[in-house]
């Protein structure tokens, strides 16, 4: 399973939502994360991919949107 | 050593409903709840003043504790809502208690404010003697500054908590505590001098959600002891969602984990010795039984503090 799909996968299940069809387009803006889906999905991307994500990079902007998130695990090499 | 020796509370008699702060903001009464665990909470009147309300606060602890104003070592008052930027409520308490040369400090923390004071009470009442923490706040001020902000308009109350900390006996031994703060979240949570309280909610959430457990499961760990060996958790009342998700954190029951947010809201510095003092009207810590205190607010700080039930 690519790491889009992936990320889709666990969007669809801390949220119980269909994820916006647009890549870049806001989870918050669109309804999909409130600000406990977002603590949910950090530690469900921390589960899946096997990452540490730090408290100082624990910012809403970079787990915004299902692009951001991709660029944020590509980055610490996931 | 320091000792809890008792805690007060005051709270303002007008009750507003989220029916009542919903039509002011363009939500219903069902949303509120859903979002914070808060059915309504209390706003002073126009004439009260933040040291009106700790006084009150004060007054409540001092009488249940059994102690008189002229025997405290030093008067500590958080307030992020005070009326003046200086001098702050904590000298005005003192001389509304009859005090004319005890030493008082204003902490302007907001939320975490009466922790951060407990903590620094336990260190200094060896040698000032008796320190009476008090955290009072009048949100109302704050949240009815136009434009008013849905996030912040509905979650925010006024009163006043107190807690007495003494250097030679009360219910529960302090044992110790962690202290965190980390400026680099300042902008997340900040309240301007004169334009509305801005808060960055999800920010908030985030790193409230991580940082609370941590300092509780630290602490806890550090004297040996588990989440579940703690008889109550008396938490900053900030969101009744958060205080789920620290209680799931940690793997505990979230009835162990007082609340009264529903009742009255987030009161900021003085949530939680008003859910201390309301705790300890209904309930006694037991010998060896242990107490946990914790909180998070702007700064951002945050942190936590163990007691142990004592032979009173």
């Amino acid at each position: 399973m690519d790491k889009r799909t992936q990320i889709l996968d666990i969007i669809r299940r801390v949220a119980g939502k269909e994820p916006p069809e647009a890549a870049d387009e806001s989870l918050f803006d669109s309804g999909v994360l409130d600000s406990f889906g977002l603590q949910d999905l950090v530690t469900e991307l921390e589960h899946i991919f096997d990452v540490k994500i730090p408290d100082r990079d624990l910012t809403p902007r970079k787990f915004e949107s299902v692009e951001r998130i991709e660029a944020y695990l590509e980055g610490h090499g996931k | 050593m320091a000792f809890l020796k008792a805690f007060g509370s005051y709270l303002p008699e007008r009750v507003v409903s989220n029916a009542e702060i919903g039509a002011r903001v363009g939500c219903d009464a069902e949303w509120i709840r859903n979002v914070s665990g808060i059915d309504e909470r209390r706003f002073a009147r126009d004439d009260e003043t933040v040291t009106d309300l700790a006084l009150r606060a004060a007054q409540d602890c001092l009488e249940r504790a059994g102690v008189k104003a002229s025997e405290l070592g030093m008067i500590l008052v958080a307030s992020g809502s005070s009326e003046r930027q200086f001098p702050g409520p904590a000298a005005s308490v003192a001389n509304r208690l009859g005090l004319d040369s005890t030493p008082c400090l204003d902490m302007s923390m907001a939320s975490a404010g009466s922790l951060f004071g407990i903590s620094l009470a336990s260190r200094l009442c060896e040698s000032l003697g008796p320190i009476l923490v008090i955290g009072a706040e009048k949100m109302s001020r704050i949240v009815e500054r136009e434009p008013m902000e849905r996030g912040v308009a509905i979650l925010f109350g006024d009163g006043a908590g107190a807690c007495l900390v003494d250097p030679s006996n009360g219910f529960a031994r302090i044992l110790d505590c962690g202290l965190y703060s980390d400026g680099a979240y300042a902008e997340d949570l900040r309240l301007p001098f004169t334009t509305p309280l801005e808060m960055n909610g999800r920010s908030v959430i985030l790193q409230a959600s991580r940082k609370i457990p941590r300092a509780i499961a630290t602490l806890l760990d550090q004297h040996r002891k588990r989440a579940a060996d703690v008889a109550v958790f008396l938490m900053h009342q900030a969101n009744q969602n958060l205080i789920a998700r620290v209680a799931k954190a940690l793997e505990v029951a979230e009835d162990k984990f007082y609340s009264n947010i529903r009742k009255f809201g987030n009161t900021s510095s003085a949530s939680m010795l008003i859910a201390a003092a309301e705790w300890s009207s209904a309930n006694k810590l037991l010998p060896g039984e242990t107490l946990c205190f914790a909180a998070f607010g702007a700064g951002f700080h945050w942190g936590a503090l163990l007691a142990e039930g004592s032979e009173a």
